[in-house]
């Protein structure tokens, strides 16, 4: 059997080159086929800035929607936004992940003291729970839900959960829990370019064509 | 064994009841046993004929041994280990060559099946020839000396886990001895070096208890291994504050940060320093400025740089990844030309129909 070190050795050498391998390259694949198919060409005359009104939407769907949408999903919008900020936190402010970044990609900036950081994994970790059990209850929601979205739910809440595991040494010897939260990772950098989490980068030119397209024609979306 | 017991050889010394009682109770606490432990401690130390104890190094540096022997005198440690009967130790004694090997066999015949083995270095497994003692094979010297052992304390890493000499690519085929013995009860004392008290505390169970301490996964003395550096460092507070050192001369580094940005391997290694010490108590690595090198681990020195953090991989991945962006760009624009053309064929081959071509059906 593997002992905890060969195991964290694998995570954090063959294993990461492969997580990595597959997620660089199923992005730039992915993101490129669905950028190069472009769009018509719009003869129309511009009423106002395309870039203007693709730049503003971009920025204004961060804002909560209007008052009806706010009614009727507030769980999904409220535990969505309290996930999305803590899992950022997390991730890019710890300050062993800032380390990761810098060895990677040779930038970096000042990390929170880890208290925060461990306040912030348990509100992510709690919405996260919100937005499954919400997901599990309303009938719609349910409906709706593929495989797909449970996986992804998983998937996005193990790491976050062996990340707090680790940090509290919960599994001894340490090795072993480090090992099994860059495993996490791992497998969520793999499946990422093939699924929705690929919203990550797509978001962006969803809402830039929204708004851009709105924008030429003058209406403030 | 001599028959002298260690009880008769401290007094030699001039060592008195009082002093003697406190190294017992010393050893229980370190060894993290209940102080009513104390008297059967004292008793079988004082009782016990001094143990017969063969030491076999192998793939080596000596510095196990020079731990060990230059432990502060008059330390109890030095003391205890003068009162075993270290009745084979190459680099010790005096005897040399066939002279040394008789006492060896000697020993290992007069107390079979009760000796002491303790083990320092790897074992050659590729050519036998790359170690030997007076001819032997290391890997045969110790399958001998092993099968009359009572136990087996494998001293360093080399011993415990390999070690350097397994060290990646391991030329010699270097093993620890838990990969060569598995029908004999084997600790781990494994440190690069280790730390003398823990040893002579793993004697001190042995002889009082007849057999070995409680272990962990790693068949290392949970009495000193179950302590994680980092959960004991004195610089902890300073990681959860966010406040590292940068480089080993900076401010940081002068106020006594963490140094897990220097590659502190603390988090990972399982070892008494930060509480026990080193040199009689004075300090230990991370006291003295430099982060923890993770030496009581198994793989320490193929487990990445000693000076990059822990949480950064351990292989080279700028390469990896322009190759790939690399590939990935190529084999998007090639999809994204593909898709391309299959629309410009649909455009071309779209055929507008009229009114009239409608009609005329
Ligand atoms: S110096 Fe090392 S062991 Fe001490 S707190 Fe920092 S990382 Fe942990």
């Amino acid at each position: 059997m593997m002992s905890a070190v060969d195991f964290l050795a694998w995570v954090r050498g063959p294993m990461f080159n492969i997580a990595l391998i597959i997620f660089i390259f199923g992005v730039i694949v992915r993101l490129l086929e669905m950028l190069l198919i472009g769009r018509k060409p719009d003869y129309s005359e511009a009423r106002e800035s395309a870039f203007a009104g693709g730049v503003r939407t971009i920025f204004r769907r961060f804002m909560p929607a209007d008052t009806g949408t706010l009614q009727r999903s507030t769980t999904v919008i409220f535990a969505g936004y309290v996930f999305h900020i803590g899992f950022f936190i997390v991730l890019l402010l710890f300050v062993p992940h800032i380390l990761l970044i810098k060895d990677t990609l040779g930038i970096q900036w000042a990390g929170l003291p880890t208290p925060i950081i461990d306040a912030a994994t348990v509100m992510t970790l709690l919405a996260l729970l919100v937005l499954l059990i919400n997901r599990l209850v309303n009938p719609i929601l349910r409906f709706l839900s593929t495989f797909q979205d449970y996986l992804i739910w998983l998937l996005v809440f193990l790491p976050v959960l062996t990340g707090y595991m680790a940090f509290h040494h919960f599994i001894q010897p340490y090795q072993l829990v480090l090992a099994l939260h860059i495993l996490s990772v791992e497998l969520l950098m793999i499946v990422f370019p093939f699924t929705k989490l690929m919203h990550t980068f797509t978001l962006f030119f969803a809402r830039w064509y929204n708004g851009a397209i709105a924008g030429r024609k003058g209406v403030k979306a | 064994m001599s028959d002298k017991t260690i009880g008769d050889s401290l007094r030699e010394q001039g060592i008195s009841r009082r002093g003697f009682l406190k190294f017992c109770a010393t050893t229980a606490s370190l060894l993290a046993l209940p102080p009513a432990m104390i008297p059967q401690i004292a008793y079988a130390l004082e009782n016990t004929p001094r143990q017969s104890v063969i030491w076999l190094s192998f793939q080596e540096c000596t510095g196990c041994t020079e731990s060990l022997t230059r432990s502060h005198a008059p330390t109890i440690e030095g003391l205890i280990f003068d009162h075993i009967s270290l009745d084979y130790h190459h680099t010790l004694q005096a005897a040399a060559g066939s002279a040394a090997e008789r006492a060896r066999e000697e020993a290992m015949k007069k107390n079979h099946g009760k000796y002491l083995l303790i083990v320092d270095g790897s074992i050659p497994t590729g050519n036998p020839g790359y170690s030997t003692i007076a001819g032997i094979s290391n890997l045969d010297m110790l399958k001998e000396v092993a099968a009359g052992a009572a136990a087996i304390v494998a001293i360093g890493t080399c011993a415990a886990f390999g070690g350097l000499p397994k060290a990646a690519p391991n030329p010699t085929g270097a093993m620890s001895v838990s990969d060569l013995i598995t029908d004999k009860p084997i600790i781990n004392v494994p440190g690069c070096p280790p730390i003398p008290i823990v040893m002579t505390a793993v004697i001190a169970h042995f002889i009082t208890f007849g057999k070995l301490p409680q272990l962990d996964n790693l068949n290392r003395p949970m009495a000193f291994y179950g302590q994680n550096i980092h959960d004991r460092c004195y610089r902890r507070p300073f990681y959860e504050k966010g406040l590292f050192a940068n480089t080993f001369d900076d401010e940081g580094a002068k106020k006594g940060w963490c140094l897990y940005k220097l590659g502190c391997k603390g988090p990972t290694t399982y070892n008494a320093c930060a509480t026990t010490k080193w040199n009689d108590g004075v300090s230990f690595p991370i006291e003295s400025g430099h982060g923890c090198l993770g030496c009581s681990e198994p793989q320490f020195w193929d487990g990445g740089s000693f000076y990059k953090p822990l949480s950064v991989p351990t292989i080279k991945v700028h390469d990896v990844m322009a190759y790939t962006a690399i590939a990935g760009a190529a084999v998007g624009l090639t999809v994204g030309g593909l898709n391309a053309m299959k629309k410009t064929n649909a455009v071309k081959q779209h055929e507008t129909v009229t009114i009239d071509d409608l009609e005329r059906k």
